[in-house]
């Protein structure tokens, strides 16, 4: 069954230059989506991506990643919504480009669901007490 | 008039007052009609949470020894205002830490000013107090620090000069980039729009002409009790109304008092606003006494009825134009979206109704228990009538000034 997930890759430095991302397609035929991706001063490099296809290749592909020595997180553990430090304001949902944050009615609650989260960070910026946070 | 001050306090007194919420009302009206919710209900409860930049607190922290007339202090690394007596002093809400980068490197977090020092101290944490001074024949101390507690001072009354803003603007984005403002980070090209009024839940939109609201109201205040003090700072009567009487943007304002001791930091809590700076998140929270049909009918308002207008806060807004692109209501706003130039526009709030419904149901509760009795205001605000009007700043250039400008 084809299926899609999100996750998170960590790319170290010696691997930041080579095109293993394609080698997903080419080898595995995974077809894949990259939400954001970014390279620090030191060329470590994150990468946020959908990947789509049968379940068993998404396996062997994210197996062969991990052998390049790159680090895999799904995404939903990535950011992350403090219930204790939310005070309901939805400052975060008019940032949200995909309603991952929203506000349920009629509770007028500001929920987040991390399915649809593409670590965006921008609801990081907007909360004004930090109850959002990135673990990456 | 259907019933007085005295008689609603009396029946709290007894546990008889019936209570019941804003958002309740409007129901209750529709389908019982005004006359018989009028006969029935004595009080509605209000609420309001939301960032409420022009918040501070006064706080005397008691005498050193020897004694000190303290000129310049810092709590927790934050300027408080000391140009009062000895051991008086004013923490702002909006006042940034001494070291804050500010928006040197743009759009500033502001991770820490007063709103949070006023939060840390409800909060009941220890402050760190770092205070200087010049140093007198009766007040020879020059230097001190110190931890201090909220529960260790001698007053801590939280002072807000401005609070409860009776409607207010929608903000909008015409530019081509992202802005950073005190309503939210709005998007470029009508990407999104924010608004902040807790609406049909709002204080003052629910006694829009000030019949009942006034010097002396006693209110639910950052979770404890407190008191208007005066009409608040820009308290503009004279905007343009509907015809329920609700202001088509920004009008009264209220100053209000109260003890911090008695509060709570869930109700009073410290913000950092990207590339504005940091601020205070109040609730508030008034009670209207239904003393006649008149005034049930003022606060039995809703969403659909209120409508706040639309600003340019790239353009229009920094530059003062008052330019207005269209009204929209409270009901479309809280349905998710706009349309405004013909597009739709995804829209958030500031405040949350989610605890403006909390406070409300709260002072209801304190109300139904008999712990909390309403009080007739001492002086009515500035009404309609008064003349008063918000006014800008009418600037008038100084010739061949030799001091120190800056910039
Ligand atoms: S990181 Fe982006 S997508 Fe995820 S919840 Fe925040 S704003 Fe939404
Ligand atoms: S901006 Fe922050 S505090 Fe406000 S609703 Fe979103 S997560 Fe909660």
């Amino acid at each position: 069954m084809t299926v899609s997930r999100k996750i998170v890759l960590h790319f170290p430095a010696q691997v930041a230059d080579r095109p293993i991302v394609c080698d997903l397609a080419l080898r595995f035929g995974l077809a894949f989506n990259i939400l954001r991706a970014s390279i620090s001063p030191h060329r470590e490099g994150i990468m946020v991506m959908e990947i789509i296809g049968e379940g068993a290749n998404q396996e062997k592909g994210l197996q062969y990643l991990r052998e390049q020595g790159v680090l895999i997180e799904s995404l939903s553990q990535d950011i992350r919504k403090n219930d204790e430090r939310c005070i309901n304001c939805g400052a975060c949902v008019g940032v949200c480009p995909t309603s991952a944050l929203f506000i349920e009615k009629p509770s007028f609650e500001v929920r987040f669901d991390g399915t649809r989260c593409i670590a965006c960070e921008m609801c990081i910026m907007a909360c004004p007490t930090f109850a959002m946070e990135a673990l990456i | 008039m259907l019933r007085s001050y005295e008689e609603i306090n009396q029946k709290i007194r007894e546990g008889k007052a019936v209570v019941v919420t804003a958002e309740e009302v409007i129901e209750m009206v529709k389908e019982k009609g005004l006359k018989e919710v009028a006969r029935q209900v004595d009080v509605v409860t209000t609420g309001t949470f939301g960032i409420m930049c022009s918040s501070g607190a006064f706080l005397n922290i008691g005498h050193t020894k020897p004694r000190m007339k303290i000129s310049e202090a810092y709590l927790n690394g934050v300027m408080a205002y000391c140009g009062l007596a000895a051991v008086d002093m004013y923490i702002g809400a909006t006042q940034p830490a001494k070291d804050d980068p500010l928006n040197k490197v743009h759009p500033g977090e502001f991770r820490y000013g007063g709103g949070h020092v006023i939060q840390d101290l409800v909060a009941g944490k220890d402050v760190l107090l770092e205070a200087y001074a010049y140093g007198t024949d009766c007040y020879p101390r020059k230097k001190l620090v110190t931890w201090i507690n909220l529960k260790d001072l001698n007053e801590a009354y939280l002072f807000n000069p401005r609070n409860a803003y009776q409607n207010y603007n929608v903000a909008v984005n015409l530019s081509d980039k992202t802005i950073y403002t005190y309503m939210g980070i709005l998007l470029p090209r009508l990407g999104n729009a924010g608004y902040s009024s807790a609406g049909q839940l709002s204080p003052l939109l629910n006694d829009p002409f000030y019949r009942v609201i006034g010097v002396g109201t006693r209110i639910f205040l950052g979770g404890g009790v407190g008191y208007v003090a005066w009409q608040g700072t820009q308290h503009n009567p004279s905007v343009e109304r509907n015809e329920r009487g609700v202001p088509k943007g920004g009008a009264g304002t209220l100053a209000l008092i109260g003890d911090l001791k008695g509060m709570s930091a869930q109700w009073l809590w410290g913000v950092s606003v990207r590339g504005y700076g940091c601020s205070l998140a109040v609730g508030v929270g008034v009670p209207i006494p239904i003393l006649d049909e008149e005034t049930l009918y003022y606060c039995s308002v809703s969403d659909e009825e209120i409508l706040a207008p639309v600003v340019d806060y790239s353009s229009a807004y920094p530059e003062g134009t008052g330019e207005v692109l269209g009204y929209v209501s409270y009901a479309q706003l809280r349905s998710g979206k706009i349309v405004i130039k013909g597009k739709e526009i995804p829209t958030f709030p500031l405040s949350s109704y989610q605890r403006a419904r909390e406070i409300a149901q709260t002072l209801k509760r304190w109300i139904q228990e008999g712990n909390f009795e309403l009080t007739r205001p001492v002086v009515n605000l500035p009404g309609v009538e008064s003349g008063v009007r918000f006014k800008n700043l009418k600037e008038r250039p100084v010739e061949n000034y030799a001091g120190n400008l800056k910039g």
